[in-house]
């Protein structure tokens, strides 16, 4: 039987430093294949070769039997093959229609022909399980229905191959679900599936075969059976970590640090209290677009108030913050987006280090002393283990996620803040990565510090809080003591009952 | 709900503004609604509505043109100088001196193009260029002398097919046009795409520099058209023409709904932005506003409109952020589950 992909001794390096190194495997037709590997393990160049994004330095593709030499993006579609992006890359003024076709609407007489655009997108729509008129605005949607825009975008070309990288990490469970359906159903019409995730009991649900990456060599891969999630994570991180998480040690709570009291801002955080002590770590989880980054915005100073008051750790009741304020009264925000609001990313590491606490490095007049902040910031570099040859000229681009990650964590630790708050603190970080990041909040809460740990990973915030409160459109919906949850209360409360049933 | 009605206000502001001002001149003056005003603040319109149309192709991909001004004056020269030989002081000479000036516009466009699409200098700097190399070059060729334009060409400019002046006929082909272009076709559709996000647009596999360079052909060809019309109603050409219009045509577009930041805009918005500028103006002058605050309160609609332009997309921001919960609850109903494994 022909090989749907068939790969033969692909290697790819960048400036010297090889990023795959002599790849070979055969993926039959119809079966699905589940990548997995760290950040940084080559996936992406995998991928990218495979897409016709960078060209390989040496060996073969073959695409169902014919020699395959993509040059440009435009190949691999011409050739069958659709990518659906973690990123999502869609345009929110436009409606899903015309997001679906925009490279290539359907025409007639030099019009787009409306018509069919519209019913050829309803069908796709359709195919994927999204309820949604074809002509809704992208910008209306919900993070986790653009992401089944995305993939409808992708099988439009009706693919023969179709690549999925990490695409349900904006998805709520009932539309994991409804997109496991759709990717069994695709290979039970013959569809060859690669699928890319850092959730291996995903990998492990869907896949055939499996495929392991570390540092650019595959270093296992088999049928699925033989495979188990301690196995896939020993053989990614190459040495023996078969827990995701470290243990809890949790701590007797101290002063309380944050006391907030119905905090409300219109459209977004609705009547909102809650308090954190030292040395608990408080989850907040909802879904998408529950309210939580704009609660811990509003209590980072970041949005103003429309009503409610807050007392930072200096314990006195406010109505209006402001992020100096709450940097001075011991807070530190560690943001969602590391790329757009954490990290300079031209910028050294080490000048990202010390980018927070830069006034207690400074001298007499002002001035700052190198000297000094460059000590300190290699002593925290040290402490969070970040991996960079030299963290006074490297600039934070260069790092790897899970790194990029400890690089704005430490420059909050810089200042030896008293309440940190950490909105997906993991996100688009490899599981070794996530294991140190989870061993130093669990060492930040025994050291007396509060944490609020945001996330919508139900398992990460079950693993790490003491206390959690989960969201929706806006509001706390339910407390739980560590002692008294379960993944179906949680679940529950985050979908307000009626809809998880 | 409560987020609903600002956002319907915002999204309807300048027809809103257009109204409030059309029934507050027509108030203070009845004479004001007349036909005759009406349509002659139209005519005034129709010059800084076209060259605004082209603005909107620019500006809807997150450009600017600064220099459709001096594109005005050029093209406008070139069919006055085309218009100096006898020969062509006839209709199909007239109207190949308005081929002349059109293909004059559309290049100068293309020299934008060039600039922002191959050498990557932003619009910004490109266009503030171009405005100031055009003028002079137009001031070299001409001598700083004026130019008159021959009768059957100001009789072109006064003509009034079916009692419509010419200008509107004109106005009204651009906007339809461009509103095809922009609604019906995938280029159009593709300018809303970059404009919201050039670096997607690319990986989405649209020709981000085909189109792009196209808006800016399209904006000088605008500019051209708004050119040789103007002057035909003027029949002087002074090398002050076209001074400060591309203000004007920006004013309108963003004015009409067209937003700043790209990816916003429509073209009947420029025929909306034009006309309540026009109306502004000539209502002070029936109004009898002191002739020295007319600028102040022309300049209090343009903050206005950029204002409102400004908190549009700061609302959509802020709205998009919250998701789906508060938006979607309202127009939609509850979904029925999904049958998903046959289709």
């Amino acid at each position: 039987m022909t090989a749907a992909l068939s790969l033969a001794e692909i290697s790819k390096s960048y400036f010297g430093v090889p990023a795959l190194t002599g790849i070979s495997f055969d993926l039959e037709p119809g079966r699905l294949l589940g990548l997995v590997g760290q950040n940084g393990a080559g996936k992406s160049t995998l991928m990218n070769v495979l897409g016709g994004v960078v060209a390989a330095d040496a060996g073969q593709m073959q695409l169902f039997g014919r020699p395959y030499a993509p040059r440009r993006p435009a190949d691999a579609k011409a050739n069958g093959i659709a990518f659906i992006h973690q990123e999502l890359n869609l345009f929110g003024n436009l409606t899903i229609a015309e997001n679906i076709f925009v490279a290539d609407f359907p025409r007639r007489r030099g019009l787009v022909d409306w018509s069919s655009a519209r019913s050829r997108a309803a069908k796709l729509l359709q195919m994927v399980g999204l309820a949604m008129p074809p002509d809704t605005l992208v910008e209306l949607l919900s993070p986790g229905e653009r992401q089944l825009v995305e993939v409808a975008k992708g099988l439009s070309v009706e693919p023969q191959l179709v690549i999925f990288d990490e695409p349900t990490t904006s998805l709520t469970a009932r539309e994991t679900t409804q997109l496991f359906a759709l990717i069994r159903r695709l290979k039970s019409e013959g569809t060859t599936i690669v699928y890319i995730s850092h959730n291996l009991g995903d990998v492990l649900a869907l896949a055939d075969d499996i495929a392991v990456l570390r540092e650019g060599q595959l270093v296992a891969q088999g049928r699925a059976t033989d495979f188990d999630i301690g196995k896939m994570i020993k053989l990614m991180i190459g040495r023996d970590i078969d827990a995701l998480f470290p243990p809890r040690h949790s701590a007797s709570p101290g002063a309380v640090l944050l006391q907030a009291q119905g905090v409300t801002r219109r459209g977004a955080v609705d009547n909102v209290s809650l308090s954190v002590r030292a040395g608990e770590i408080v989850g907040i989880f909802g879904l998408m677009g529950a309210g939580r980054t704009e609660l811990a915005r509003l209590i980072f100073g970041l949005d103003t108030m429309d009503s409610g008051q807050l007392a930072l750790p200096d314990g006195v009741p406010r109505h209006r913050v402001t992020p100096q304020m709450a940097i001075a009264a011991g807070l530190a925000f560690v943001t969602e987006d590391r790329r757009q609001e954490g990290l300079l990313m031209n910028a050294p590491i080490a000048d990202n280090l010390v980018l927070a606490s830069l006034r207690e490095f400074a001298s007499g007049p002002g001035l700052v002393d190198d000297t000094a902040s460059l000590a300190a910031a290699r002593e925290m570099a040290r402490r969070l283990s970040i991996e960079a040859r030299d963290i006074a000229v490297q600039p934070a681009k260069t790092l790897s996620g899970g790194n990029q990650q400890r690089v704005v964590l430490g420059k909050w630790l810089m200042v030896d803040p008293r309440l940190i708050i950490l909105d997906e603190p993991t996100r688009g970080i490899d599981i070794g990565a996530r294991y140190a990041i989870y061993e130093m909040i669990d060492q930040l809460a025994s050291a007396g510090r509060g944490l609020i740990l945001i996330s919508s990973e139900i398992e990460e915030v079950m693993a790490m809080s003491d206390r959690l409160l989960v969201m929706s459109e806006g509001e706390i919906v339910a407390e739980f003591q560590r002692s008294a949850w379960s993944r179906e209360l949680i679940l529950r409360a985050a979908f307000r009952e009626a809809e998880a049933a | 709900m409560p987020a609903r009605l600002p956002a319907i206000l915002l999204r309807y502001a300048s027809l809103l503004v257009f109204i409030l001002v059309l029934l507050y001149f027509g108030v203070q003056s009845p004479r004001f609604l007349g036909v005759d005003s009406l349509g002659n603040i139209i005519k005034q319109a129709s010059f800084i509505g076209i060259v605004a149309v082209g603005m909107t192709f620019v500006l809807l991909i997150g450009g600017i043109d600064l220099s459709v001004g001096s594109n005005m004056y050029l093209s406008a020269m070139a069919t006055g100088y085309a218009l100096q030989v006898p020969a062509l002081q006839t209709p199909w000479g007239a109207a190949l001196a308005i081929g002349l000036g059109l293909a004059a516009g559309a290049a100068f466009g293309m020299v934008n193009a060039v600039c922002v699409v191959l050498l990557r200098i932003s619009p910004f700097l490109v266009t503030l260029a171009t405005m100031v190399a055009g003028r002079g070059l137009g001031t070299a060729i001409t001598q700083s002398f004026g130019i008159e334009y021959p009768p059957v060409y100001l009789a072109f400019g006064a003509s009034a097919p079916l009692l419509i002046p010419t200008p509107i006929w004109l106005f009204a082909l651009v906007v339809a046009v461009a509103t095809i272009a922009l609604t019906m076709t995938q280029f159009g559709r593709q300018l809303y795409a970059i404009g919201h996000d050039p670096e997607g647009a690319r990986k989405a596999g649209i020709p981000i520099s085909r189109v792009i360079f196209a808006a800016y052909v399209i904006c000088g060809l605008c500019a051209a058209i708004g050119g040789v019309m103007l002057i035909a109603l003027i029949g002087r050409l002074n090398q002050t023409f076209g001074v400060g219009r591309e203000f004007d045509a920006i004013t309108a577009a963003v004015l009409g709904g067209t937003s700043l930041f790209g990816g916003v805009g429509t073209a009947f918005g420029a025929v909306l932005g034009s006309t309540l500028v026009q109306m502004v103006q000539s209502g002070m002058v029936f109004t009898q506003v002191n002739l020295y605050l007319q600028p102040m309160v022309l300049a209090g609609i343009i903050f206005l409109a950029v204002l409102i332009d400004g908190l549009r997309i700061g609302r959509l921001e802020a709205l998009s952020r919250l998701g789906r919960f508060r938006l979607q609850r309202t127009p939609a109903p509850p979904k029925p589950p999904v049958p998903v494994g046959k289709t």
